[in-house]
Order: structure tokens, then sequence, then C-alpha cells
């Protein structure tokens, strides 16, 4: 029971962190219906900041985490500035290809940069090992993220909802061409929720290079994650995304846990069976206008 | 009446054979006498040439955007090697066919999967289709050997007359034949009136179907003819190289298969070809100066050519062709012309 209990707080931990790594790019593809592969790269960017910071610099890691965000997000809107935003007209071909291009070229970019081991950040020592909660063992690392992550979900949607930002973001999403047409700056907001998006990326990524793994490969490896919790989830709300992230999560870690050797081939047939069966999404309408 | 004989001679026009085709088909051939050292670069070119040619089918002609097509070139290579491997088809052609009629299948059973929804889902299938495969296939080891790949095949002959030599002369005239067969298959494809009728759903689905396409029948056939030809350039792969390994599935196989598709052009057929010849060109180019970072090369390639524009490429590319064919033919002669010039 407790071991049951255990794994399902993992999941609900990985769910939360794939949430946090992925809900950048459901704005991506839900505002501007643009198909970005590349978010993945963004993630990897900030874990290696917060890496270096970390290891070589010698920066506390809780002040490493932010400046990943930053860094992430900064290098997102010189990217979004220069290149992305030629892109959006086009058809979803050239955006495929295009990030695709980006992801290729960051993998070789940090193998020759950082070389292309596995990198590990060095953790605080309050953060190691397990807490007793209940007699159940709860990894110290993993209630840490649980907590950070949840702060941040409930921190969106309060944006979302109760901001005048989040009801433009909203808008823009809802219909972007009577948002235009009723004075919002959709470029604008656009552009800022990427910045955004890709901020919470390398956050995520630098939170999850203790759970997933950070090497060179870390865009590819996880880029069918991302997609899969932004077209499963929908992006209509973060709500969608959430629980797909949390179910991936939990799935994911229960099937690594009870099931081994069928691996990874479960995720991908509960994704091709719930695209088919409602391929917007299950809580979305406009996550494949 | 008329509408429809000016359809039928436009059709006839469009499929006659063009100077440049032949030349184009004469150069491939005299490459082989040329190049009598590098035959086994040249097979690579060839059996990538019918991978794009295959993806070309489904992409340029029906618009179906593909991440996964890895899974039917993997499928094709693991059903040549297990019937070469345990001796179950010893003659290289019908096992070629075999492994064709095998990942043809598996596009038959899979075209329902992808003809549902948009471009986005149409992704996520396809790629997940192909990440769902190399699960299995890494899964079911004793199969297919796992990581180490099939290990131990032994070709047989090619009707029994034609061994496999080590220079890889005989598999290089064995891919360009297979190739040509095919190309010749495709080419009649794409100018009859189902290929016309692609196009139509490739331009505008809803229209097609107004007019009395039966579009999902369309797709799920063309879908099913690549996924064949897939097949067949898989199969090619593990009976040229005695290999096939879990690596047939992976992504950037399908990554690369489109950048091949883009460099040459879609929906032209020779796109898949052309695009072949240059991409393998670059990746010696760029492995010679970084052996390890050629990826990055190559991202560089992508992200320059979508923000080039395609069309424009593909101007640039066809350019000094088809000034040859202008100062052989006079002005008037019909060139290759990129996909948004032409239809």
């Amino acid at each position: 029971m407790a071991s049951i209990l255990t794994s399902l707080f993992d999941g609900v931990a990985y769910g939360m962190l794939l949430f946090v790594l992925a809900c950048g790019l459901a704005v991506t593809l839900g505002l501007m219906n643009f198909v970005n592969l590349a978010h993945g790269a963004f993630a990897m960017a900030g874990g290696y900041i917060c890496a270096v910071l970390v290891n070589n610099s010698g920066w506390p890691f809780f002040a490493g985490l932010p400046l990943a965000f930053v860094g992430s997000a900064v290098i997102g809107i010189a990217l979004e500035r220069t290149l992305y935003r030629h892109l959006y007209s086009r058809s979803h071909l050239d955006q495929v290809l295009f990030s695709i291009g980006l992801v290729f070229m960051s993998v070789a970019a940090v193998d020759y940069i950082m070389g292309s081991s596995r990198v590990f950040i060095k953790l605080p020592a309050a953060l190691e090992g397990q807490i007793d909660l209940f007699g159940v063992g709860i990894g110290r690392y993993r209630l840490m993220i649980v907590v950070i992550c949840g702060l941040l979900t409930l921190a969106l949607q309060l944006i979302l909802a109760k901001t005048r930002f989040g009801s433009r973001l909203r808008a823009a999403v809802d219909d972007p061409r009577a948002a235009i047409g009723l004075g919002i700056n959709v470029p604008q907001v656009f552009a800022f929720t990427f910045a955004f998006g890709c901020g919470l990326a390398g956050l995520g990524g630098a939170l999850s290079a203790e759970i997933l793994g950070l090497d060179p490969y870390f865009p590819l490896k996880f880029m069918i994650y991302f997609l899969i919790v932004v077209t499963v989830g929908g992006s209509s709300s973060i709500t969608g995304p959430f629980l797909a992230s949390l179910l991936l999560g939990i799935a994911d870690v229960a099937g690594k846990y009870y099931v081994p050797k069928l691996g990874p081939f479960v995720i991908y047939t509960v994704m091709i069976v719930i695209l088919l069966w409602r391929p917007n999404g299950l809580f979305g309408r406009t996550a494949a206008r | 009446m008329t509408a429809l004989s000016d359809v039928s001679t436009h059709a006839m026009a469009s499929a006659r054979w063009r100077v440049s085709e032949v030349a184009f088909w004469a150069l491939a051939l005299a490459c082989a006498f040329l190049f009598p050292s590098r035959y086994l670069i040249m097979t690579d070119i060839v059996r990538l040439g019918l991978f794009a040619l295959s993806l070309d089918l489904i992409l340029g002609y029906a618009g179906i955007v593909s991440l996964g097509h890895a899974a039917f070139f993997g499928v094709g290579a693991y059903s040549a090697g297990l019937l070469a491997l345990h001796g179950i088809i010893n003659e290289p052609v019908i096992a070629l066919v075999a492994a064709g009629l095998v990942a043809a299948l598996l596009g038959f059973l899979t075209s329902f999967l992808v003809i549902r929804g948009v471009d986005l889902t149409r992704l996520m299938v396809t790629l997940g289709i192909a990440l769902l495969l190399e699960a299995l296939a890494e899964r079911f080891s004793n199969i297919t050997g796992g990581t180490d790949g099939l290990q131990g095949i032994e070709m047989q002959p090619i009707l029994g007359l034609f061994t496999f030599d080590m220079f890889g002369k005989t598999g290089f005239f064995y891919s360009l034949i297979v190739l040509f067969i095919l190309f010749l298959l495709a080419r009649r494809v794409v100018h009859s009136p189902f290929g016309l009728s692609l196009r139509a759903i490739r331009n505008n689905p809803l229209r097609a179907a107004a007019i009395g396409v039966p579009v999902n029948r369309r797709l799920i056939a063309v879908y099913t003819l690549a996924a064949f030809y897939a097949g067949i350039a898989g199969a090619l792969f593990t009976q040229t190289t005695a290999l096939a390994s879990l690596d047939v599935f992976s992504f950037e196989r399908s990554a690369d298969l489109m950048l091949v598709l883009v460099i040459g052009g879609t929906g032209y057929l020779y796109g898949g070809l052309i695009g072949a010849v240059v991409f393998k060109m670059l990746q010696e180019l760029f492995q010679s100066i970084t052996p390890q970072y050629w990826l990055f090369w190559i991202g560089l390639v992508l992200v320059v050519i979508v923000l080039v524009g395609r069309a424009r490429i593909h101007r640039w590319v066809l350019f000094v062709p088809n000034l040859i064919i202008r100062q052989f033919a006079g002005r008037k002669a019909a060139v290759a012309v990129p996909e948004s010039d032409a239809s």
C-alpha cells in the first residue's frame, strides 16, 4: 500500500514537472497555431544555465532556478523576435521543419559546449533523502517539486482568470481575429506569453535535471511527451494540459514500476487512442484548429 | 464533354516524358560507370531517394505531413531481414516484394488512424506509431535482436544469378533498377486521374469532396501505396547492407527524410531523388569537417531553407538544369518547376 502511494506521489511530481515544462507549448499551439517542436530546447537551456551557475560558479541551487527562468525567457524572446515571428503564417510543414532544425542545432551546440554526458546539478543537503509522512516514504526533492509546481500552477490560473493580461490572452486564444478587432495587441501578448512559456520550460528543465536526466538529447527525448501533454490536454485552458500532465506522469511512473517490460508502449497506445477518440484533445476544442 | 477532354489532354500533356527526365536517368546510369569506387554511397543515395519518393507521394501529392515515415521503412527492413535470416523466402526480389507488402498492410491499417484529424493530430499519430514500433522492436528482442539488431543475415543471389559482391556493385544496380521500376509506377499513378484527384484533395479537401472525390478512400489508397514504397526502401536497406537494427525506426530517420524531400522539393517526384543526392553530399561534407557535430549544420540547413522559403530555394536548385534544358531545347522547352509554380 505504502509503495503504491509512494509511486503515486512520484507520478504526481513527474506530472507536475511535465506541466511546467509543457504549458508554454500549449500557448504557442493554441494561440498562434504554431507547431513548435523545439520547445524542449528551451527547457534544456534552462537546465544547463542552472547547472553551470550551481556547479561551476558556486551559486546556491535556489538562486539558480530563477536565473534558469530568466535565461530561457531571454533566449525565447530573442528567437521569437528574430526568427519565429516570420513563420506564424506559414504552413505547418514549414513550422515543423524549422523547429526540427532548431532542435538539431541546439543538440549539437550543447554537445559541443558542454559535452555529451549527463549533467547533474548539485543539490543542497536539505533536499536529499526521504521523509516519512504517515508511513509513506516521500522524496524531499519530489516534495519540493510538487510544492513549486503546484504554486506555479495556482499562480498561472490566477493570472489567467483574474488579471487584465489573462483575459486578453484568453480572448486571443479563443479568436485572434476578433481579439485584434477589439484592439488587443495580439502579437505583443503572444511575444510576452512565448517568453514566459520558455522561461517556465527553462525552470522545468532545471528542476528536471535530477529526475528526467539532462543531456544534449533532452529536446528529442522529451519532445513527444510535451506534445502529448498539449494535444491530449488541449489548449483552451490550462486545466486541460495540467490534468493531461498528471495523467501522463502517473501512467508513466506506474508503467515503469509495475510493467517495466512494456516500456513506453502503454503511453503511446493511450495517446493514439485518445487522439482517435477526441482529435482535439480530451479537454480542448482549439488545440488542433 | 469538352471539359472532360480538356482535362484528359492536360493530363496527358503533363504526363509526357521530357528531355530533362531522360537526361536525369541517363545521368544516374552514367554515375554507375563513372564512379566505380563509390558504389556503397551511391546505393545509399538510391535507397534514400526511394524512401523520399515514398514520402513525396503522401506529402507532395496528398498533403499528409508525417513525422513517422520511418515506421514503414523499419517494418520493411525487419521483414526482409527476418525472411532472409530464417530462410523463409531466399530469393531477394520476392522477399523485397513480400517486405513491401507487409509494410503496405501496416500502412493500410494505420491509414484509418491518420486520415482522421488535422495536421497536428496526424503529426502526433504518425510519430506515435513509429515510436510504438520502436518500443515493440525493443521489447521483442528475441525476434528482432534488440539493440544489437539482426545479425548473420546472408543474402542469396538475385534471381539465382547475381551474387551480392563486397564492393556493392550488384547491390547498386539492383537498387537502381528497383528505384526505376517503382518510379515508373509512381509516375503512372500521379499522372492518372487518381493522381489528379489526390492533388485536388491536397489543395482543398472540402471542394474535392464536393465535386465527388471520395477523399478518405483516396487518402487510404495513397497512404498504403507510400507505405509499400517505404517498406521496399527498408528492405533494400537490409538486403544491401545485411543489417537491420533498432535505428531503422528512429525519429532522426523520419526527420532527415523530411529534409531530403524539402531540399529537392515536393510534388514532382524528382524532388526526393535530387534531395537524396544533395543531402548525402552535404552529410559527407559536414561529417568530414566536424565528424561529431554535423547535426548542427544539418539543422542550420533546415532553418535556412525554411526562412529563405522553400519555393525560392527550388528555383535556385533547378536554375542550372533548366538553363541547360533551355540551351538545348530552345526557350519554350518544358522545364522542371517547383511545386508552388506548378499545378
